[in-house]
């Protein structure tokens, strides 16, 4: 069952994965233009014709959901059935792709002039592409490719033409119409459009997931979307959408088709184009909107090197054989089909953990280039440095002994590390750090992050304008950090447990681990229910290469173990401290009337002020991502709730665990949170932070997992 | 009380016919001996002679006799290869007998790669020391004999009554592998024989298995292997008269061990028929299809067997239930007769029923649709039962099934039938532009007034053009029809080549008779594949009845099972994950083939813990020791 080869991972080690093609070569040595008229004959779904677009519209607007919910909305608001049935027309239209070869034709000939441009290859597996084509004839597909770059799905389109694969459908936010002539030209190269919020709106729910329905139904195509629902500005996967994975597995689970392939995509660049503008965005300059002169102006990027692109066709998951054992399908038949539902708890969680898992697949098949290495053991030398209060970096060749020590590390977690073995390591790392130059500085042999992005003057006028520029670069560099961070996640975790917890013990250990765990899972992609699975695999990994000792009882950290746990902890340790923040905030700072809205603007003032302060160190904290979910995890995890109207102090006792707090705060860490919910609760504003008690600490023979025990015993 | 026609007349066909028959008999009956010898009984019961007995045609008591004791059917009528490596027919008794198949080699060896060189022959004769000894109850033997019934314990009677016809059986039987088989058998010849044995084997604690004509495909007929009581078998095959036939109110009473094509023969005689007719009416008995709520062929005419039933009587250890009148329909609480009906032989044995006859229909024709695709075939037949204008019967035949259909044609003697039949060919995929491997066909049967059957193939054929079909023909219709009969024997020739097949029935709700389709074939051939099968497994579909709410689909599978070393294992587990999608998918358990053993494991889930628990307080009351301990349905 290829589904379970994915999942299953003993050894990372022995993963085995394709080889790549460089599709850029060719193009490079023959005409663009008779590559982008050549003969297009994709190989089909079962091998029938593709469904026109008036076709498809037609059996949207006829099928059973549709009907079903024009008169229930005609009943509603006493409208007309053909009114409504007018705008379920309009919406269609507004939505409709109108895939044309000749648009695709278009965008083949620019994209291969511009690809050539920015990037030195285009990488792919062939091997994926085979079992792609293989997968493409048998059941109904669907493409889940990472999302890093706006280029990715022109880049899964050019490819899918170069193999002369049929060309997917792709789910867009509709702020690319806004985009005018460039909208119309992705619409007829496959995107089709859904608004980003239409909450209420059950006719638009309607019609939209109706479209997608008969789409993967009929095999009209494949279908494409993002599993992660929006681009990620921090090279970290994003928690998975469940929205759209939902609507295309229900034909399946309906028994509408026998099976459908699910093909996770990861692509990995080695520089992003937008990789200023995401740390911008982080530091809070919104999102410019997209419009045509703006795609004009950022065409200045022509001008730089982008290195490479890895796309990897991951193994198709067939969705009949994870379903299986998992969803009973009888569910379905007491209930016309056509009338929607709310999936049952059973079908939320394995659509859901079925989300975790493909975008794990993802994760595990991104490649890495040496630079995420050296961007990680940059950025913790900048903190170092930082905490010495000094800027003197790190020496070349140290910086190169230090990168070659934690390749061999992450080889030996799995990482799908590229690393040039014929070529020598100095040069590997200077040909990086060259790569990047806007973001690191080399003088005197020694490396050290730079101060302020290109073109920006040096030596910014106030203190603040100078923290807002290094943010930048931290920012920029902690984000291809990130790319690596999935490979050291599970041994950081633990690092960090063993690091926190009160005793060698295992299960203490453990039961540390899995709060820390918990705590990150609107973080980074943790699947859930793994928790033991996890936490095993940190421990395999640690004992293999020799970190850690383990008895029955007791974990213990050998004595070559410590530069490696080390390592581990400082790689969460940023993550840690801006939870902690986050948490001070709350308790110190958050006003009677905070509102979600005001939330991430005052906790950036906070933040701030910490960091000229210098009592913090980190500058990533100042990510609008890692804020957002630190207050999302502590939504889920009930310590914060969200509640409506103004809800003052009551608590007597909260003056006093201010000062409780305060202490904490200054004396550890990652303790600190980790008592910090068990202890009452207090409630500020808009915003109520509620603790549990002490005595609801738990006893260490009990395992727990978080919200259960912790959603008990409040104080309101 | 006689029934009035049959009496007198009788024809010479049937003369002739019967003395043949004797005489048969008398060549294969051997000398009497002690267990089966025929004794004179007479039937005290019913107070008067029976007036069709005279020229009944009885099931032997020793079927083996006439009937394979391995296989499907008759004795002389089989599949096999002649010399030149062409499949023929045998016997006298089908349309299709004496003939030549020139195109059944081709298809077999293309759809399941098998191929004449291997063969897999079947144990020819039955070892009689592979049978365990009869574990017989002496209080019970002793007392029966006082009784005048007859009974066996010859080891062939009792085999033949050990199995029914599911692939597993018939596989075991060729390989010569025995297993629990019944001790003895008895041969009642009327219902209160049978009320005689019930009481003799509640006294003498028996295990009862009642055995109508064997043709049970879901286990019903095995014995429970962790039986040690003694295991009898009822065969009610002497039970066969018609009892009486009322034209005032249309209705026949007749034994339940009858037959189904001897009922519809004496009733015809009589210028009537019942109008059931399941696939294996030559075989099946009257009481079986009670049993197992059995489901005829033209049922959009005459309806299934509960549509047909007025009147029951039934033989069960708390003694007879029966209702006191014979009504269309009566208000007294839940029908005691659906207790009866789909019971399978736990609670009873059904030994007399009144059936509703009809007068024989005036006109009978056959008829065909192709169809571009089964997509279409099926929104035709449910535009068709939307109108409530199906004919007699109407049938959908996937791809596959036509191919099949097409080889099983028979030699052409002309050559002006074969330029017509390529002409046809023709018309149909080049000029009409149908697909060859998309295209299906419907059979139809319309039965009634001729001007009415005229004037309703009109509306059918008028709705089936909307649908992009097109009328093939009488003969292909009829063909179809005949096929049903002597598809059966088929299975019997793939088993001599190693493929091994079953075939299963469900019912499914309109919206979903596609998915159900779809989805099950996939899973059949996905499950062989993965279970290690080496060759292409086939996996067919047939829409065989529609309803207002939904339809019957047949499914058909087999596989050659050269290189398996336990191809029934392999074949059982792709009958289940079957079972497993149909109702994954919104079919049911059983459309009328039944639960028997086969099917019980997902009985719970179908009918739910309650309906286990009223149907076992059912059977708590009506039997509380087990009697009929054959362990069906529950």
């Amino acid at each position: 069952m290829p589904s379970k080869t994915i999942y299953s991972h003993r050894d990372p080690m022995l993963k085995k994965r394709d080889d790549f093609e460089d599709i850029l070569e060719e193009r490079r040595n023959s005409s663009d233009l008779r590559y982008a008229l050549r003969c297009y004959t994709p190989v089909l779904y079962k091998g029938v014709p593709p469904i026109k677009a008036s076709m498809l519209k037609s059996m949207v607007l006829q099928s059973g959901q549709i009907r079903y919910i024009i008169s229930q909305v005609s009943k509603e608001m006493g409208r007309a059935n053909d009114d409504i049935l007018e705008e379920a027309s309009a919406i269609l239209d507004e939505m409709a792709q109108r895939l044309q070869l000749s648009t695709v034709r278009f965008f083949v000939f620019t994209l291969s002039k511009v690809f050539k441009i920015l990037f030195r290859n285009i990488c792919v597996n062939e091997e994926g592409i085979q079992r792609l084509q293989q997968a493409i004839q048998e059941h109904p597909v669907v493409l889940l490719p990472s999302h890093r770059s706006y280029m990715d799905f022109l880049l899964v389109s050019y490819i899918m033409y170069t193999y002369d694969l049929a060309l997917p459908v792709i789910a867009a936010g509709m702020d690319f119409i806004g985009m005018k002539f460039i909208g119309e030209m992705l619409r007829m190269s496959g995107a089709f459009f859904l608004r980003r919020s239409f909450g209420g709106d059950k006719l638009y729910w309607a019609v939209f997931s109706e479209y997608v329905k008969t789409m993967v139904k009929n095999g009209v195509a494949p279908v494409e979307f993002f599993l992660e629902g929006t681009r990620s500005r921090t090279c970290k996967s994003l928690t998975p959408k469940l929205g759209l994975l939902n609507i295309v597995m229900d034909p399946f689970l309906k028994g509408e088709v026998f099976d459908i392939s699910l093909v996770p995509i990861s692509i990995s660049y080695e520089r992003i184009l937008e990789e200023p503008l995401y740390a911008r965005e982080l530091l809070g300059v919104p999102k410019p909107k997209e419009s045509t002169s703006g795609l004009f102006k950022a065409r200045k990027v022509l001008n730089e090197d982008y290195g490479s692109i890895h796309v990897y066709f991951g193994q198709p998951v067939s969705l009949r054989s994870i379903a299986e054992g998992r969803v009973n399908r009888c569910q379905f038949n007491l209930i016309p089909r056509h009338i929607p539902r709310k999936p049952s708890e059973e079908i939320h969680n394995f659509v859901n953990d079925s989300a975790y898992r493909l975008v794990r697949a993802q994760e595990e098949n991104m490649v890495l280039k040496p630079w995420a290495l050296l961007a990680s053991l940059l950025l913790q030398n900048h903190h170092q440095d930082q905490k010495m209060e000094q800027t003197q970096g790190i020496a070349l060749d140290k910086l190169t002994e230090q990168a070659l020590w934690l390749r061999d590390v992450s080889r030996q977690y799995g990482a799908f590390l590229l690393w040039p073995d014929h070529m020598p390591p100095s040069e590997i790392v200077s040909s990086s750090l060259s790569l990047h130059q806007g973001l690191v500085r080399i003088s005197e042999g020694r490396v050290h992050l730079a101060k302020a992005g290109p073109g920006e003057p040096q030596g910014a006028v106030t203190p603040e304008e100078e923290l807002w520029s290094q943010a930048v670069i931290v920012l920029s560099c902690a984000s291809y950090r990130n790319q690596a961070m999935h490979i050291f996640l599970r041994p950081a975790l633990l690092a960090s447990a063993i690091h926190a917890a009160t005793s060698n013990k295992k299960q203490e250990v453990f039961n540390t681990f899995s709060f820390l765990r918990n705590m990150f899972s609107n973080e980074f992609i943790l699947c859930p229910g793994a928790t033991v699975q996890d936490f095993e695999e940190a421990c395999y990994l640690l004992m293999k290469t020799g970190a850690l000792q383990a008895s029955q009882q007791e974990l213990v950290v050998t004595e070559k173990g410590h530069r490696t746990l080390a390592f581990l902890t400082s790689m969460l340790d940023p993550f840690l401290q801006g939870y902690q923040v986050v948490c001070r905030f709350l308790c110190e700072e958050a006003t009677e009337n905070l509102t979600e809205k005001q939330f991430i603007p005052s906790i950036r003032k906070f933040i701030v002020k910490l960091l000229l302060s210098g009592s913090l160190r980190y500058t990533e904290v100042l990510s609008f991502d890692l804020q957002k979910n630190a207050l999302a995890a502590l939504l889920r995890l009930g310590a914060v709730q969200k509640i409506k109207g103004y809800v003052g102090f009551e608590s007597p006792c909260v003056c006093a665990w201010f000062d409780w707090l305060k202490q904490e705060i200054q004396a550890k860490n990652v303790f600190f949170i980790y008592l910090l919910f068990f202890r009452p609760s207090i409630q500020i504003g808009k915003l109520k932070i509620s603790i549990n008690w002490a005595k609801k600490r738990c006893d260490n023979s009990k395992r727990h997992y978080g919200k259960t025990v912790l959603g008990k015993n409040k104080i309101s | 009380m006689a029934s009035s026609n049959s009496g007198g007349s009788i024809s010479d066909r049937q003369h002739i016919a019967q003395q043949r028959l004797k005489i048969i008999a008398g060549h294969l009956q051997r000398p009497t001996d002690g267990g089966s010898a025929i004794l004179p009984s007479e039937c005290k019961a019913q107070g008067s002679k029976p007036d069709a007995s005279s020229e009944r045609k009885t099931v032997p008591r020793r079927r083996q006799e006439i009937m394979k004791w391995n296989g499907w059917g008759y004795n002389d009528s089989r599949f096999f290869y002649n010399k030149k490596g062409q499949a023929e027919f045998t016997g006298k008794r089908y349309r299709l007998s004496g003939q030549i198949i020139p195109g059944l080699k081709d298809w077999m060896e293309s759809t399941f790669g098998s191929s004449l060189q291997h063969k897999s022959t079947a144990t020819p004769i039955l070892n009689s020391s592979a049978v365990p000894p009869p574990i017989l109850n002496e209080a019970f033997v002793e007392e029966l004999k006082s009784t005048g019934i007859p009974f066996s314990h010859e080891a062939e009677d009792r085999v033949f009554r050990a199995h029914g016809h599911c692939l597993h059986e018939i596989f075991a039987l060729r390989e010569g592998k025995i297993g629990r088989v019944p001790d003895m058998v008895v041969w009642p010849n009327c219902h209160n024989d049978v009320v005689r044995v019930v009481e003799l084997s509640c006294k003498h604690n028996v295990c009862l298995i009642p055995y109508g004509g064997g043709t049970s495909v879901s286990g019903a007929l095995e014995c429970p292997p962790e039986e040690t009581r003694s295991i009898v078998s009822l065969d009610t095959s002497q039970m066969n008269r018609i009892l009486w036939i009322d034209e005032k109110n249309l209705t026949a009473h007749v034994e339940a061990g009858i037959v189904g094509e001897e009922l519809e023969r004496l009733l015809n005689e009589s210028g009537y028929c019942t109008g059931h007719e399941p696939d294996s009416m030559e075989f099946s008995s009257l009481g079986g299809w009670v049993a197992t709520r059995a489901s005829g062929m033209k049922k959009n005419i005459y309806g299934n067997i509960e549509d047909l039933v007025v009147h029951i009587k039934m033989v069960t250890p708390r003694g007879v239930i029966e209702k006191n009148c014979q009504v269309p329909r009566m208000s007294t609480g839940p029908d005691i007769h659906h207790f009866i009906m789909g019971s399978e032989g736990t609670l009873g044995v059904v030994t007399e029923v009144t059936m509703k006859i009809r007068p024989l229909p005036e006109y009978q024709k056959y008829g065909s649709v192709v169809f571009p695709n089964f997509e279409q075939g099926v929104a035709c037949l449910r535009e068709i039962a939307r109108q409530r204008c199906a004919p007699a019967s109407i049938r959908l035949m996937d791809n596959e099934q036509f191919k099949f259909g097409h080889a099983l044609k028979p030699q052409v003697s002309s050559i002006f039938t074969s330029f017509l039949d390529g002409l046809k060919k023709f018309y149909i995929t080049k000029f009409k532009g149908f697909d060859p491997n998309r295209l299906c066909v419907a059979t139809l049967l319309f039965e009634g007034d001729r001007e009415k059957v005229l004037q309703h193939e009109k509306q059918v054929y008028d709705i089936a053009a909307k649908f992009g079909g097109l009328a093939a023909g009488e003969d292909n219709g009829q063909r179809g029809y005949m096929l049903t009969f002597v598809i059966a024997y088929l299975r019997d020739l793939g088993l001599d080549y190693y493929v091994i097949g079953e075939s299963f029935e469900t019912s499914v709700p309109w919206d979903r008779v596609l998915d159900v389709c779809r989805n099950v074939k996939e899973r059949i051939v996905r499950e062989c594949k993965e279970k290690g099968v080496q060759f292409p497994a086939l996996a067919t579909c047939r829409v065989t009845q529609t309803y207002d709410a939904g339809a019957c689909v047949y499914f058909y599978f087999g596989f050659t099972y050269r290189g398996l070393s336990d191809p029934i294992h392999v074949y059982e587990e792709v009958e289940r994950a079957a079972r497993d999608e149909i109702l994954a998918s919104g079919g049911s358990l059983s459309h009328h083939h039944g639960v028997g053993k086969l099917r019980k494991k997902w009985m719970e889930e179908t009918i739910s813990t309650i309906g286990m628990g009223m149907l076992k307080s059912v059977k708590d009351y009506l039997d509380p020791n087990n009697i009929f301990g054959n362990g069906n349905l529950l």
